[in-house]
């Protein structure tokens, strides 16, 4: 009977456009919605993933990335004293002032990285030799800096510009991923970015940490927290920790949660009326097969593999809408959109669910019918 | 001449199953509760032989309908025994009564109840389907069961297409297409002009003079009485008269 269950499905043109739209709609509003959200994690992340350390030290009662709370010099010397370290590295982190050479100001991010190493160092450089970090006044701009800072006419290897009053001169182009706050990256060494920023009893952000061969990034992140009393995480521990802060601490969480919700009821809406009403409307159809022989089960199979047929559909439109949009409107990191696997997992199941309830009350529905209807007149 | 109204209220079979399709005995059946309970059958007796064309008739509201429906096990009577085949209707679980409709009995219903996005075959091959037949097969021996009935050139017209005696016809192919004993018919000309609705009688009284076939036809429409074996004329929920041949009926 799945044949006639198809035929009866799609041979109803308007009902099964509008299931396919209900859930195509929902599909698509929970999977932008929720990749717009995800990419904003992501984006409040960066901070950490750009810098791609596996351990991280920071004062113990620090909250997330961005929250800077300077250590005493002394901590890079007190890391690399717990056992299990294979080494430890300071690295400055703040937000500062630049001023462009048409004399207009702009706030950037200062990343300053151990110049004997350049551990921390973007991932992708476009243009230029990260090891010329080591050269004097050298600092590396992102794409975003790039765009900032006067467009790739103004700001391009050799250009000159101030930070904090202090002459930097770029000596290559990056690629990062942006930041929450969307300031544009610009990497110098550990010393310069001590040198370019104003006075302070304490300097020192973090110190990165990696652990010997055979000690967990875990293992590591606890000892050192243990013998030092200083916080570290590892890499993703303090990612999670700044994206539990901002939903916390932000109306974010509730804002992108409300409206999935909403595309999780709609589409609930639609597909359960629409269901419910094309059930109605064949009610004696559907006595005249349990009158003929057909039973409740399979009458029920006949409805779950409609409602499953239709959601698979509007899950794969949904997506494929909800796609396209991250491809158009987010290229080139504009908008911050990042599709993964579990929420294409989760709205799945959600979708199942949507399916599977609309799916019961027509089933229900179906349960009491009495085939003695087809009698009456 | 008519014979004698039957309305025993003892439950005696004739054992005999070779001679008899359906036994009908004190069968009684009402709706509502309490005040508003109207009694429908009120100790109905009936059977039909193999090979007989039974035509039921009667006003409205006399129990014709419910008297089909109880009898299809589509309904449950309130007191009395259905007996089809040899098999005691009541006695049949809800599972078990599904399952002897889908392999003994045919239906053909006043209003058709085509499925509208199914062509003519498709219609007519839906009881095959639902025995699990596959498609293809179930298909083809519904082609042929329409392609004997005249509809050979229909075949994928959808139901909205059909006149209301094409209509009809796929309604009785879908109804024969299992190869059913007993056939169910609710006014089946109905809908239909004199012409029409006599061919299609034709059919049915065709099919119900097969051996071991029988069918039950409730309708109003006097035309179609000549093609009756027997006429049975109920009457406020009761059997009135069952009379042999329509030439006795006044």
């Amino acid at each position: 009977m799945n044949y006639v269950a198809l035929k009866m499905l799609f041979g109803d043109r308007a009902k099964y456009l509008m299931l396919l739209a209900g859930l195509t709609f929902s599909t698509m509003l929970i999977v932008q919605q929720g990749s717009i959200f995800w990419g904003l994690m992501t984006w409040s992340q960066s901070g950490i993933t750009n810098v791609n350390a596996p351990v991280w030290v920071a004062d113990s009662n620090i909250n997330q990335v961005e929250e800077i709370k300077p250590l005493a010099d002394t901590a890079v010397t007190v890391v690399r004293s717990v056992p299990g370290v294979e080494w430890a590295l300071p690295l400055y982190k703040g937000v500062q002032r630049a001023r462009l050479p048409n004399g207009n100001y702009e706030q950037i991010a200062l990343v300053g990285i151990d110049s004997s190493t350049l551990i921390g160092r973007p991932y992708t450089v476009l243009e230029g030799k990260i090891e010329d970090l080591r050269s004097p006044e050298a600092v590396a701009i992102d794409q975003l800096g790039v765009e900032r800072l006067g467009g790739p006419k103004n700001i391009h290897l050799g250009t000159t510009f101030e930070i904090n009053d202090h002459r930097v001169r770029v000596v290559a182009l990056i690629k990062t991923q942006k930041s929450f706050q969307n300031f544009p990256f610009v990497y110098t060494t550990y010393e310069r970015a001590l040198s370019v920023t104003p006075e302070e009893r304490r300097k020192l952000s973090y110190v990165l940490a990696s652990p010997v061969s055979g000690v967990s990034p875990e293992e590591l992140a606890r000892r050192i927290h243990e013998q030092t009393g200083m916080g570290a995480f590892t890499e993703e521990q303090f990612g999670w920790k700044t994206v539990r802060w901002i939903l916390k601490n932000t109306g974010i969480g509730v804002n992108f949660g409300t409206t999935v919700l909403l595309g999780f009821i709609v589409g609930m809406a639609i597909a359960g009326q629409t269901f419910y009403l094309f059930t109605v409307e064949n009610l004696p159809q559907f006595g005249a097969l349990k009158a003929i022989g057909a039973s409740t089960g399979m009458l029920a199979r006949m409805i779950l593999l409609q409602s499953f047929t239709v959601g698979c559909i509007g899950y794969g439109v949904g997506v494929g809408l909800a796609t396209l949009f991250g491809l158009t409107a987010g290229s080139g990191g504009r908008l911050p959109f990042k599709e993964t696997w579990p929420l294409l997992v989760g709205v799945a199941v959600a979708l199942l669910l949507i399916c599977s309830v609309s799916s019961a009350i027509s089933i229900r529905k179906l349960a009491k019918l009495e085939p003695a209807i087809v009698f009456r007149g | 001449m008519g014979d004698a109204v039957s309305q025993s209220p003892a439950m005696t079979f004739d054992n005999d199953s070779a001679h008899w399709l359906v036994q009908a005995r004190g069968v009684t059946k009402s709706f509502g509760d309490g005040a508003t309970r109207i009694p429908v059958l009120k100790g109905v007796d009936l059977e039909v032989a193999r090979g007989e064309v039974l035509l039921l008739v009667g006003p409205s509201g006399s129990g014709k309908t419910t008297l089909l429906s109880v009898i299809a096990g589509i309904l449950e009577s309130d007191e009395g025994d259905v007996r089809i085949l040899g098999a005691s209707i009541p006695d049949l679980s809800s599972s078990e009564k599904t399952r002897f409709r889908r392999d003994h009995l045919g239906f053909i219903f006043q209003q058709y109840h085509l499925l509208p996005t199914l062509t003519a075959v498709e219609n007519a091959a839906v009881p095959l389907l639902i025995r699990g037949v596959p498609k293809q097969d179930a298909l083809s021996r519904a082609e042929a069961m329409l392609g004997s009935m005249g509809m050979g050139e229909r075949l994928n017209a959808l139901p909205t297409r059909l006149s209301g005696g094409e209509q009809q016809r796929v309604a009785i192919a879908r109804a024969l297409v299992g190869d059913p004993k007993l056939l169910l018919c609710d006014e089946p000309t109905a809908n239909l002009d004199g012409e029409t609705g006599h061919r299609i009688v034709q059919q049915l009284h065709d099919i119900g003079k097969q051996p071991d076939r029988g069918v039950i036809i409730v309708t109003h429409d006097t035309r179609i009485f000549e093609f009756g074996d027997r006429i049975v004329h109920m009457e406020d929920g009761r059997v009135d008269q069952i009379q042999h041949g329509h030439k006795e009926l006044r």
